[in-house]
């Protein structure tokens, strides 16, 4: 106990940092990852057979090892000089993301009742208006369950980011690794833990703060 | 008004699901679709509405070839009522019955005092009322905002895909009765969809029986009954076409043609019938009822005679049956 003492109090103000680092490199993925996955998991309900093949490539892309995802980041990013650091990172965090977040969109809004589509057709919404005012709203719960899926899964990923040098609570683990320090790995690993807990209980309280009690279930 | 000109409607090459249909509904008054399942009565009423669209012919409505009207324009001058799960779950009561008026972009004192009007036609307060949820209402109470949800924006063309079919019967039998009522202050120019006989001789103005897509008959509910056209139409209606259409009738009507039974006032255990009553419903009264004698009441609630089953089946057999077999023989 008291050598854990002494070690917060060497390296606390440090695991604070890292931890910032980390939720900023997640956030800013997600964020990004949301810009491009929402509008194209939308996009694609009107559209079989892109559908298909999109969602194809985005599973694909989830079966890739973050490692070998981060490889083959660094040669493509060396050629503007960024090889190592936050943008191959950022650019595989986003990748990652792509499968929970436009899967979750599509089936969402695909899945909801056919009736209810075909009265707001039937009344005279316009496409946009329907998406808007209907579809989306009642996908909400869905859309929302592959964000969190995304955001905890990236907390996770984003601890290899550290192998190229993305900084990160992955460095105290990396570093606990190579001196064999296992403070440094256990206090990595649970600034992790808590970091993905506390996103998804901020992201479930938005989730129902947006959603109407009567689509909450 | 809607007019169906020859209406042709192919799915592909092989299925015809609706074959050259030619009627009218004429101004305010109910046509109802029946027919059995399959007959092509849902893409019938869809076609009006441009969900589905038209293989051959044209649907003029209002003097306008609907072709020639823009799709959502159309369809926010047409109420839509359909079976179930038609309220938008994120929506509040009020925000669901004012969605038409919404999208027309009514403002927003116009929107409470349509709604206040809408929700006193169903008979539900509409302070209470307006806030809640679809969920949190009952199957009868929602079906009845689907309803006056397709009224909202005062449209002069209603298309209803069997809005009461999922109720149970007391409830049903109440709703229509509450419908009838309120198109009698509308009269909207309705176009209904039901596989239940029951219900479409009660509602009906005029009646298009469908079978694959084609027209067996249209007609009155009564000329229906007691003349059917074809073996198809007096099968659908079944054996007791004659019982059945003692709904058509009230106990007025039968007063009128042979007379009530005199009250006896030294009878204690009685019951009460208004006038107004149909004979179906009265006959399965007197089949049911343990009182020595039944009185029928007026407008004034005064007693104006007695009712037997004697008499009803007396009615029956010279204004119902003695009609159907005179015109079966000229
Ligand atoms: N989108 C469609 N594609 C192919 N066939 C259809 C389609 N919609 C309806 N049908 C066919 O058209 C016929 C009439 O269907 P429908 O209008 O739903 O009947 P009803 O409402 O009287 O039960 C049925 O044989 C049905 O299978
Ligand atoms: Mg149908």
């Amino acid at each position: 106990m008291e050598k854990w003492a002494r070690f917060l109090e060497v390296n606390s103000s440090r695991i604070l940092e890292l931890t910032i680092d980390h939720a900023i490199l997640v956030s800013l993925a997600i964020f990004v990852a949301l810009l491009i996955g929402i509008p194209l998991g939308i996009y694609l309900t009107t559209n079989q057979y892109l559908a298909d093949t999109v969602l194809q490539i985005a599973s694909i892309t989830l079966t890739i090892p973050s490692i070998a995802l981060f490889g083959v980041m660094i040669p493509i990013f060396s050629l503007i000089n960024q090889g190592i650091g936050f943008v191959p990172a950022f650019v595989a965090l986003v990748l990652y993301s792509q499968l929970p977040i436009i899967r979750n969109t599509y089936t969402g809004i695909k899945n909801v009742n056919p009736e209810m589509r075909d009265a707001a057709i039937g009344m005279g919404m316009k496409t946009r208006q329907r998406l808007l005012r209907v579809e989306i709203p009642n996908a909400l719960p869905v859309i929302m369950a592959g964000v969190r899926t995304a955001v905890v899964m990236n907390i996770g990923i984003a601890v290899i980011a550290a192998y190229i040098g993305a900084g990160g609570l992955g460095v105290l683990i990396t570093q606990g690794i190579s001196r064999n320090d296992n403070y440094l790995i256990i206090s990595g690993s649970i600034a992790v833990a808590i970091l993905a807990i506390i996103a998804d209980a901020i992201l479930l309280l938005i989730q129902k703060r947006f959603t109407k009690k009567a689509i909450a279930e | 008004m809607i007019s169906f000109n020859h209406v042709t409607k192919s799915f592909g090459e092989k299925i015809t699901a609706i074959d050259d249909v030619d009627f009218t509904v004429e101004e305010g008054k109910i046509v109802v679709l029946l027919g059995p399942s399959g007959c092509g009565k849902t893409t019938l009423l869809r076609m009006v509405n441009q969900l589905e669209s038209i293989t051959k012919g044209e649907i003029v409505i209002n003097g306008e070839n609907s072709k020639d009207l823009d799709p959502i324009e159309l369809r926010r001058k047409i109420g839509y009522v359909i079976q179930s799960n038609g309220l938008f779950p994120n929506m509040t009561i009020e925000e669901n019955v004012m969605l038409v008026p919404d999208l027309l972009g009514w403002n927003k004192k116009k929107k409470r005092e349509r709604f206040e009007y809408l929700m006193k036609l169903i008979g539900l307060d509409p302070k209470d009322y307006g806030k809640r949820y679809p969920h949190e209402l009952s199957g009868g109470q929602q079906q009845r905002i689907g309803v006056v949800r397709a009224l909202a924006a005062d449209p002069p063309v209603m298309l209803m895909d069997e809005p009461f079919g999922a109720l149970d019967p007391i409830i049903r039998d109440k709703i229509q009765e509450e419908f009838l009522q309120i198109q009698r202050e509308v009269k909207k120019t309705i176009l209904f969809v039901s596989h239940d006989i029951d219900e479409a001789i009660k509602m009906a103005d005029k009646i298009v029986l469908l079978r694959d897509g084609k027209i067996m008959q249209f007609d009155t509910p009564s000329e229906m009954l007691a003349h059917p056209k074809n073996e198809f139409v007096s099968q659908f209606f079944g054996k007791d076409r004659a019982i059945k259409s003692l709904s058509l009738h009230t106990v007025e009507n039968l007063r009128e043609v042979i007379g009530l039974g005199p009250v006896d006032e030294s009878i204690q255990d009685t019951k009460t019938i208004h006038i107004h009553q149909d004979l179906r419903n009265t006959l399965s009264m007197l089949l049911n009822q343990e009182a020595d004698q039944v009185i029928v009441k007026d407008e004034q609630d005064e007693n104006i005679g007695t009712i037997t089953i004697d008499l009803v089946q007396k009615y029956l057999h010279f204004e119902i049956k003695g009609k159907m077999s005179a015109s079966q023989e000229g």
